[in-house]
Order: structure tokens, then C-alpha cells, then sequence
């Protein structure tokens, strides 16, 4: 317990102390189009290590496409991606996930037939190394394996608070927490970056202040950078670093929740304007 | 009360990742091996052992082969039967080109056989789903009964495709009675069931359950779907393999390509779906059922009604009540048998003071 106490407070120091970064995910022009319909329009926007960057925009605007470009879900026609300095060619979500990158879906996509266990578990299948043979025999390696990821995963859960529930079927869940054991399902492959879509959609003001203040220690006490998208405004302007604004697939605006709130165009999308 | 695990608690991972976590399921499961190694070849007579338990073993492992790639990892397959065939030909073939061949790596290699063909007709399943990719397994289905046919190099240029199989002996002990068939196919079958057991609960089966579930999800965690449908494809298809060459082995020593048809795979599906998908003792429970039903309504009809019908009206009125249970079955519990027995388990925690 005493390690643990002294990890909280370390990461409290480094809390007060969170440094943000240099740029790691760099987005530069991209053009997004499903047949005829333009779902991004030219957009660049870069992301810097640590921070909290929110996507917000009215329903339609591209958030979650600008999601699914980041982890490769779909493929920009036209534009970079320049990832940890490196420019990414031919993206899949497999890649995504090996460098680092995972994600929560906007309706929950959780394996309904595992227990939340199990669930957590495969956030860690990409750093197992045993075989399927091994697998049958469940024996040395394999054994070793299975439980040292289970620490990992205990931690995980111990960190979410979701203990209590940890055999329990997912399907059997309230939608707090399913949400709650999505995004430890995310945080099990300990990622660099975590792509947030609306973690709080649906939520009421208890659960939405939990679920901001898992985010916050998320990020403040592993370092994960986080780009997440949200409609509450008030859990945007108070939790993130940096907004950008995305309107009809274009941007429309950029910079921290102030200047986005004080931004025309910005008030415009969200309010109309008279003509 | 007879079915708590109260007062048992877990120490350590290893012991809370158990194969049975649960104290009364170890010793169920021991019993249940010791009664069928140990009590059964007593006490069961030749007709027990050749047309019931050895089938019902047999029947276990293809639906558990089925149930693999089914249950565990979504894939529809209506091809199992053809997969037994590949098995059953596979094995033969190896006893009778190789000299000194034993006969369990005849097995697996029947087994192996059955896998890449698999294989082969899973990769369809990486662009389409559902109904659709069960047609696609229909071709299987058609195909390689076709092809044993046709090709009679496969049953070794036998009229009609009819293969004999040789004598099994391991180590130089002779597997010639109902007796010993029946404790070899045992043997078998729990190695294979405890290993099927291994690889649901390890990240391989988490995989196939991802998949099955919630694809797109799956990937973005770095699962990759392609790899782990095929490998749910090789490990189906190899144990539906093992299964036919048991079924050619063990049970019926005569079998033709002909035998392995569509019939028997619905037959199989009919199992999984009774028994529950996504269960591995729910294969053994539809395989039960699906055997021993007719042969019960043999038995029962023709004493309960007597004289009063003739004999065709007796066998059409095993196959209505058979149809009969089967929907019954399905309105009452549509997860199948073992989630019958596992809503029985949680009464039975309680039972019988529930308060």
C-alpha cells in the first residue's frame, strides 16, 4: 500500500508539474470524401504530447471521421499524417494500435458476450506473444503470460473502481458503467494516445464528473495524450488544453477553450447567425 | 446451498484462472471423467458402447469443432461434415501409404489435413458474414464430398468410394472391441475437449469472442480479423477432422463419401444450437440430445401406443415429436441446454433457502 500511496503522490507532483510536449500527431490538409459527399475538407491541426485536445463541433461536422483517419479506420484522399515525425502511408487500425494509439467508440462497441475481465483482457492481446499450441496447453509460458497481463489489468481496474463488477458480463451493465470498462479496455494497452468519442454522451452530471476526472488522471498521471470529442460544453472548456472547431467538415476554428469561445464563427455554428 | 462457492477464495491469479475456478465443478468434472473411464466399460454392455456412448463421444467432439468457430468466433459454417470427411479420408490414407504409421498421428495428421482445407474455405469468411458465408461453406460441403468421389485415389480405388479401415493398434495393443474403441475415443475426446477448454480462456479465444462480437472494435485494439477467423477455421475444421477419423476408426469401420453429407452437418449445427453456442459442454449436451432422443422415442413410442398403429405411423411420429422437442426446446431456452444448466447452477446456490 505504501508504494502505492507514494505513486499517487508522485504522480500528483507530476500533475502540478505536466509539461506539454512537442507535437506528435501533426494533421496537415486532410481531404476526406465518401463518394460524393465531402466528409473533411482540407483540415490540419496538430497535437501535442500530453495535452487534452477536444474536437467539438454541431452533429455531422467530421468529428468522429477525423477519429477514424487518426487510427486508421478510413483514408484520407488527400493530406499527411505525420506521426511521432514520421510521415504514415498505408494505415490500418492494426498499425494504429501497435504504435501506441487506441480508442472508445461513440456507441459503446463492447464484446457483449465477455465479462468486463475479459473485455479488459484483449486491450492487451497485441503484447502477448504465446502461440495458439501453447494456448491449448495452458501451461509454463503460456500460464506466465496469462497472469502477468492480469496484474496489468488489475491495475487497470483498481484505477477505474470498477472492482466489484470485474466478472460480471458487460451486456449486463448500466451504460455509466459500460463506458467506464470501455475505456478500460483502452487503457489496458497502456497507449501513448487514447482517442476519446463523446465518453460522456449520455451521461448524467455524477457520471460525467467521474468519467472527467478519469480523463484528467489518465493524463495526469500517465502521460497519455488524449483527443477526444465531446458536446458538453462545460466539460470541454474545463477539462481540455486545446480546442479545434469543425463545421461541415471544415475547421473552423483552433486554440484553447477561451479564444474558441470568443471565436465568430464558432458562435455562429453553434448559435446561427442573422442574416 | 449444494453449489456455492462461498468460503472459497482465490489467493492468488493462478488460482483464480483455474480451468473449473469453482470447487464443485472440479470434482463434477473428475467424477464425470472417472465414471466414463472407469464405471461405464463395466458396466455398459456392447450395445451401449457401440451405438450410444462411442456416437455420442464422436458427435461431441465435431459439434465442439462447429461450436469453435461458431460459437466462439461467429463464423456460420455448414461444411463440418465435409471437414469430418477430409478427416476420416485424411487418416485412412496416411495408415495406408505409410508403413508402420502409428495410429494417433494418422489421427492428427487426418486432423491436420481437415485444417487446411479449412483453411481454404474460411477465407471467404474474411469478406462476408453470416447467412451468406454459410453458403459459401454449403460449397465446401459439395465440393470435397465431390471430390471423393470422384477422385478414387482417396479411398484407394474402392468401388463406389466405400473405405475399409485397418485395424488400429497402439504400441502393439489392439483396438478391436466395442470396450476398448470406446476408452480410445474417450481418451481422445477429453484431450481435445480440455484443450478446446485452454484456448477459449486464453487470449486466442478472446480474440475469436472479439471478433465475434464487435469486429471493428476488435481491430482497433490490434486484433487482427483475418488471422483470427482462419485460426478459428484451422482449429474447427482439424477438430471436426479428428472427429470423422473416429467416426471411420471407432464407430463405423465402413465409411463412403456419401456419408458425410449435408445431413450430417445440419445435424451437427442442430447440436450446437441445442446444446448452446458458445459452450463447450453444451456440445457434449446437443450431442446427447440429438443421439439419444430418437433412439428413446424407438424405445418408448412403439411400448406406449402398442398394436393400436402400424409402423410406418410409429417412425413419422418420432420424427413430428422430434421436430416437436426441438422447437419446445428452442422457445423455452433459445441459449440452449448449458445455459439451462447454468441458470440450474445459480437456483442451486440458493436452493433451498432462498432468502
Amino acid at each position: 500500500m505504501m508504494t502505492n500511496d507514494m505513486a499517487v503522490a508522485d504522480a500528483g507532483q507530476q500533475a502540478t508539474g505536466r509539461r506539454i510536449g512537442g507535437v506528435i500527431l501533426d494533421l496537415q490538409k486532410i481531404s476526406l470524401s465518401f463518394g460524393g459527399v465531402k466528409a473533411l475538407t482540407d483540415i490540419s491541426f496538430d497535437v501535442r504530447e500530453h495535452e487534452i485536445r477536444a474536437i467539438i463541433g454541431p452533429n455531422g461536422a467530421g468529428k468522429s471521421s477525423m477519429l477514424n483517419v487518426i487510427n486508421g479506420v478510413y483514408h484520407p484522399q488527400q493530406g499527411d499524417i505525420v506521426f511521432h515525425g514520421e510521415t504514415r502511408h498505408e494505415m490500418d487500425p492494426h498499425k494504429a494500435a501497435k504504435q501506441g494509439i487506441a480508442r472508445t467508440f461513440q456507441n459503446i462497441a463492447l464484446f457483449k458476450g465477455m465479462s468486463v475481465l475479459d473485455n479488459i483482457m484483449t486491450g492487451r492481446n497485441l503484447k502477448m506473444k504465446t502461440n495458439l499450441l501453447q494456448h491449448a496447453l495452458f501451461w509454463g509460458a503460456a500460464q506466465r503470460e496469462e497472469i502477468e497481463h492480469r496484474k496489468k489489468v488489475e491495475e487497470v481496474i483498481d484505477f477505474l473502481e470498477i472492482q466489484s463488477i470485474r466478472k460480471t458480463p458487460v451486456g449486463r451493465l448500466p451504460y455509466g458503467l459500460q463506458k467506464r470498462v470501455e475505456l478500460g479496455r483502452a487503457l489496458a494497452a497502456e497507449p501513448s494516445m487514447l482517442l476519446l468519442d463523446e465518453p460522456m454522451a449520455g451521461m448524467n452530471v455524477e457520471e460525467k464528473q467521474d468519467m472527467s476526472r478519469f480523463i484528467l488522471d489518465v493524463n495526469d498521471q500517465f502521460g497519455t495524450t488524449i483527443v477526444l470529442i465531446e458536446h458538453d460544453m462545460g466539460v470541454v472548456m474545463d477539462i481540455s488544453d486545446r480546442v479545434v472547431v469543425l463545421d461541415y467538415g471544415k475547421k473552423i476554428g483552433d486554440g484553447t477553450p477561451e479564444e474558441v469561445m470568443a471565436n465568430p464563427d464558432v458562435i455562429a455554428a453553434y448559435l446561427g447567425t442573422s442574416h | 446451498m449444494f453449489y456455492r462457492e462461498a468460503g472459497q477464495f482465490k489467493a492468488s491469479y493462478q488460482a483464480d484462472q483455474q480451468i473449473f475456478p469453482i470447487r464443485q465443478d472440479r470434482v463434477a468434472v473428475w467424477a464425470l471423467i472417472v465414471f466414463f473411464a472407469a464405471v461405464v466399460p463395466v458396466i455398459a454392455d456392447q450395445y451401449w458402447l457401440k451405438a450410444i456412448l462411442i456416437p455420442v463421444l464422436i458427435f461431441s467432439l465435431a459439434a465442439l469443432g462447429l461450436n469453435i468457430l461458431t460459437g466462439y468466433a461467429g463464423q456460420l459454417s455448414l461444411g463440418s461434415a465435409a471437414f469430418m470427411a477430409v478427416g476420416a479420408f485424411g487418416a485412412y490414407n496416411f495408415m495406408l501409404r505409410i508403413d508402420g504409421m502409428p495410429f494417433l498421428l494418422a489421427l492428427v495428421m487426418g486432423g491436420l489435413c481437415a485444417a487446411a482445407v479449412g483453411v481454404l474455405f474460411g477465407l471467404p469468411s474474411l469478406r462476408i458474414k453470416g447467412f451468406y458465408l454459410a453458403v459459401a461453406t454449403l460449397a465446401a460441403q459439395f465440393f470435397i464430398v465431390w471430390a471423393l468421389v470422384k477422385f478414387p485415389w482417396f479411398s484407394n480405388y474402392s468401388s463406389s468410394g466405400v473405405i475399409s479401415t485397418q485395424e488400429i493398434s497402439i504400441l502393439g495393443f489392439v483396438f478391436d472391441g466395442p470396450t476398448s474403441k470406446y476408452m480410445l475415443t474417450l481418451a481422445v475426446v477429453v484431450v481435445l475437449a480440455l484443450a478446446a477448454k485452454n484456448m477459449v480462456r486464453s487470449s486466442t479465444g478472446r480474440a475469436w469472442m472479439a471478433v465475434r462480437d464487435m469486429d471493428v472494435a476488435a481491430e482497433v485494439i490490434g486484433i487482427r480479423p483475418m488471422r483470427t477467423k482462419l485460426i478459428a477455421f484451422a482449429v474447427s475444421s482439424f477438430y471436426c477432422g479428428v472427429a470423422g477419423a473416429l467416426y471411420a476408426y471407432t464407430y463405423l469401420g465402413t465409411v463412403e463419401p456419401e456419408g458425410f453429407n449435408l445431413d450430417l452437418s445440419f445435424k451437427i449445427l442442430f447440436m450446437i444450437i441445442i446444446g448452446g453456442t458458445g459452450s463447450i459442454m453444451g456440445s457434449f449436451l446437443g450431442a446427447a440430445f440429438i443421439v439419444l432422443l430418437p433412439i428413446l422415442l424407438d424405445n418408448f413410442v412403439p411400448s406406449l401406443l402398442g398394436d393400436l398403429v402400424s409402423s410406418s405411423f410409429v417412425s413419422n411420429f418420432q420424427l413430428i415429436v422430434f421436430g416437436g422437442m426441438i422447437i419446445f426446446f428452442l422457445i423455452v431456452e433459445p441459449h440452449g441446454l448449458a445455459r439451462l444448466w447454468q441458470i440450474g447452477k445459480e437456483k442451486l446456490r440458493l436452493w433451498p433457502f432462498p432468502h
